[in-house]
């Protein structure tokens, strides 16, 4: 029987019943949480000789790290790069319905604007944690103006920018202050963009390279200059050809050091890419996969016309257009749907599928200490999931913070 | 003694987990009465191999244990002896052992009281033979110069202050080492013999590990199966008495 416990300690919450992703594994293991953090039972056993205030019986469901979209541009109505509305309650908004979806941190993002739009925008997108509120920003991804003309996308070619003139000064003064993004999505192919990749990565931004029409060389050159992201791999950049791989390329490429690890992200949804292509990159380099959703302010709504940016898109099913043509321009659906059909598509593990949406983002921001795994010591954000991997609860920091009706907890 | 000899490794392990059960269910334990299990010890508390891991993965993460009644010794304490006479007196506090289980090791070794160890001895620190060793390379990755010389470890003499004593001898390995426990003499070469001369002691094995017995031993402890098995009849669950 644990000793009476004196108010003020720590609560100490034992899941069990579930099977916990940890050590690259599904294995049936308690989780143990103290104070938002992931608890080592061993060391709490033993040293401090204490065992746990609350037990939870996860019903033999699957716990997984929260899961993280690095790439998302709004929801729910709400578009990240439009200035007239309230940004901070749009993000709490968007953060507050992401939770549904199982993810406990994302990185709004920004397409293509014009300067005041980044000056106004921009310091409102503070980084936080997440809570009941709503799941945690890990900073913005700025994707463009420094993009390609060619492959903008549904970017608005008015508002794209070049390098010449200032190089990095010109960035800083297109995007107001570094402070609170975390990813810039480039095309290295733009002269002096080398070093603005050196300088951006020595202050710890994420660099990473798409809308483009760079050829593996300058993609390489890239990041051996500290870039380490591909942006939505084979939309937006010169195809793969077998004498020229592109920045499809990275993918096997030995031109770079074992050290510098490159991620990409995939959009799984069924339409940006076919099964067969994220079979192919998923074989080639399984371990720098992340799933992004690029979602829409449509997510969560219904088919129809929406905006993005300064563009008008319409929405049908889960396909996605840039109003009157056939442009893909980002899509609806959310990350565990992805994960869902990552885990179908590709055919590989769930452990594998999971840490594509939790682990493989962690990494690539540098957060896989706090984020992404159920580590020891890290926090306590994370999923109760169905054998299907649908989302049946999800936690910030030890809380529950969102639930389906049929859950017990 | 009572032996019980079991087909296959497995139904060995089943038959002493029920035998162990029905002891604690007889003992009516409460919240003032512990039952006290006595296991054999020894390394640093968060190597993966060390009894803490191990003792943890294995037995005290799956029962409701008060962490403040389980006692392992403490193979990194700054004053071993002084560890060692502590833990004699959390056995006397506890009121003794109630049921003591162990193995036994390739040299017939209770815990790690190696040949040559004393019949009476109290729990100290022993340096391990290269036997003991050898047996344990194979949780090192079988790098000899990884795998800890010492050991701090419950004496003979400890483990026979217990009211009740079961010893689980499983594999062809281990079969001179029974031999030599039950059907020769007590002696300080072959530790676990001291039990011939405990009241209460019962060897679980199973049909490998019987390998070097006489036929006529096998067949008599055999033959009492059909009362050893009533040892092991369900009792009352606990959790639906109360």
């Amino acid at each position: 029987m644990p000793p009476h416990k004196i108010g003020t300690e720590a609560q100490i919450v034992q899941f069990t019943n579930c099977r916990i992703l940890r050590g690259h594994e599904l294995i049936w293991e308690d989780l143990w949480i103290r104070e938002g953090r992931i608890l080592d039972p061993e060391k709490l056993f033993f040293e401090e000789k204490k065992s746990a205030d609350v037990k939870k019986d996860c019903e033999g469901h699957i716990l997984a790290p929260g899961f993280i979209d690095v790439q998302i541009n709004g929801g729910f109505g709400v578009d990240f790069s439009l200035t007239h509305e309230d940004i901070s309650a749009g993000v709490a908004l968007v953060a507050k319905n992401l939770l549904a979806y199982g993810v406990t941190s994302f990185c709004p993002t920004l397409v293509t604007s014009p300067p005041d739009v980044y000056h106004k925008v921009l310091p409102q997108i503070t980084v936080r944690n997440g809570s009941s509120k709503g799941a945690g920003v890990l900073g913005a991804h700025v994707e463009g103006p420094f993009i390609s003309h060619e492959k903008r996308g549904a970017h608005p070619d008015s508002h794209l920018r070049t390098f010449e003139g200032d190089a990095f000064q010109e960035l800083l003064k297109t995007y107001g202050s570094l402070d609170n993004i975390a990813i810039i999505t480039l095309a290295p192919e733009l002269k002096r963009s080398h070093e603005v990749i050196k300088e951006l990565t020595s202050r710890g931004v994420c660099v990473s390279v798409g809308h483009s029409v760079s050829h593996l060389k300058e993609a390489e050159e890239a990041v051996r200059n500290g870039a380490r992201f591909i942006t939505h791999l084979f939309n937006a950049m010169l195809p793969f050809h077998h004498r020229d791989p592109g920045i499809v390329g990275l993918l096997t490429s030995d031109q770079i050091a074992p050290e510098q690890q490159v991620f990409f992200g995939m959009i799984a949804d069924g339409i940006h890419t076919h099964p067969a292509a994220l079979r192919i990159a998923h074989r080639a380099h399984p371990k720098g996969l992340v799933l992004v959703t690029d979602a829409l302010p449509a997510l969560g709504l219904g088919n129809g016309r929406h905006t993005l940016g300064q563009q008008e898109i319409e929405v049908d099913g889960l396909r996605c257009c840039v109003a009157g043509t056939n442009t893909l321009c980002g899509s609806v659906a959310s990350l565990d749907t992805c994960v869902r059909h990552f885990l179908q598509a590709t055919g590989c593990s769930v452990e594998t599928a999971l840490e594509a949406a939790t682990l493989h983002p962690a990494q690539l921001l540098g957060i896989e200490k706090q984020k992404g795994t159920l580590d020891f010591g890290s926090d306590a954000d994370f999923v109760v999931l169905d054998d299907s991997l649908n989302v049946k609860a999800t936690y910030i920091a030890g809380d529950l913070v969102w639930k389906d009706k049929t859950f017990s907890h | 003694m009572r032996l019980v000899i079991l087909d296959n490794y497995d139904l060995a392990s089943e038959w002493a987990a029920k035998y162990i059960c029905n002891r604690i269910i007889q003992f009516k334990p409460g919240k003032d009465r512990y039952f006290t299990l006595g296991l054999p010890t020894g390394l640093p508390r968060n190597h993966p191999e060390s009894y803490h891991s191990y003792m943890w993965n294995n037995f005290f993460k799956h029962i409701d244990i008060d962490p403040n009644n389980a006692h392992i010794l403490d193979g990194n304490a700054s004053d071993l002896q002084a560890e060692c006479d502590a833990f004699e007196k959390k056995i006397e506090e506890a009121g003794g052992i109630d049921l003591f289980v162990g193995g036994i090791g390739p040299d017939g070794h209770i815990a790690f009281n190696e040949p040559g160890s004393s019949l009476v001895s109290r729990t100290r620190l022993k340096t391990l033979a290269m036997d003991t060793i050898l047996a344990n390379a194979k949780y090192f990755d079988g790098d000899l110069s990884k795998v800890p010389t010492m050991a701090l470890t419950v004496g003979v003499g400890t483990v026979m202050d217990a009211r009740e004593v079961m010893i689980l001898i499983t594999g062809a390995h281990k079969a001179f080492a029974l031999y030599k426990a039950i059907e020769e003499g007590v002696n300080h070469m072959w530790t676990v013999s001291a039990f011939q001369q405990h009241p209460r002691t019962i060897f679980v094995c199973d049909e490998d590990a019987t390998l070097e017995l006489r036929v006529k031993t096998v067949k008599y402890f055999k033959g009492l199966m059909h009362v050893h098995n009533k040892l092991v009849d369900p009792l009352y669950s606990m959790k639906e008495e109360n």
